[in-house]
């Protein structure tokens, strides 16, 4: 068996592994039943999945052209981001009242964000002159 | 050509077929997601999952074609999905985007 044939088959892994990946997070987007519960399909399975589409778009350039590694800069960027717009719509969630209430914080009256922007309590922000 | 070499391109090509079609079956599940969401959640969930698997499309069809080409393209859609869920999910948290 060649290095070539042999990159072959890992690319036809990665592929596989990356469909199956993906299809689990489309079907638990759909099939959840709680709004947090949906959250984390997509943000996990699917960045794994793509995370192995460019695995194998990364060994099909060193197999078949020149060699490139710039999808290791989407694959950072990706894997950075994902996590970060997830809690953004965890928060989202939990301010629409589409999920459990949290306890109330040990502090402070409220969490932040269930806070609305005109109630005055954003002691952080500068005052502009 | 020996016999392992053509099994494993025909495996390869057989597989970019398949995940073409489970990517597009996942984003169509995801357009389900968003014209259902009960909550805007799920709505700005929905559509970062499409952006997610548009860079899936585009990236099965740089390996298809076997060209480097989409590179750029993949990458100001992943930020540019990153910039608008996060403007989206600000805009429902504050009621503004830049305060």
């Amino acid at each position: 068996m060649t290095l070539s044939a042999l990159a072959t088959f890992a690319i036809f892994l990665c592929l596989i592994i990356g469909s199956v990946f993906t299809l689990v997070a489309g079907i638990g987007l759909v099939k959840l039943n709680d709004s947090m519960a949906r959250l984390h399909a997509p943000t996990k399975a699917g960045t794994l999945g793509i995370g192995a589409f460019l695995v194998a778009s990364m060994i099909n350039s060193f197999t078949f052209g020149d060699g490139a590694l710039h999808e290791l800069l989407i694959m950072g960027f990706l894997f950075v981001t994902a996590p970060v717009s997830a809690n953004f719509i965890a928060k989202v969630t939990i301010h629409k009242g589409a999920c459990m209430t949290p306890p109330p914080p040990p502090q402070d009256d409220n969490w932040a964000t269930l806070s609305t922007p005109d109630d005055g309590q954003k002691p952080d922000e500068p005052t502009r002159a | 050509m020996t016999d392992m070499e053509a099994l494993a391109n025909s495996l390869m090509t057989w597989s970019i077929y398949a995940a073409f079609v489970i990517v597009a079956v996942s984003q169509i599940l995801a357009m389900i997601r968003l014209y259902v969401g009960p909550s805007v959640g799920d709505r700005i969930l929905a559509l970062d999952t499409m952006f997610i698997n548009a860079i899936a499309l585009l990236v099965l069809i740089g390996i298809f074609q076997g060209t480097q080409i989409y590179f750029e393209a993949v990458l100001i859609i992943a930020m540019l999905g990153f910039v608008s869920t996060v403007a989206y999910a600000r805009f429902v948290l504050r009621g503004d985007i830049i305060e």
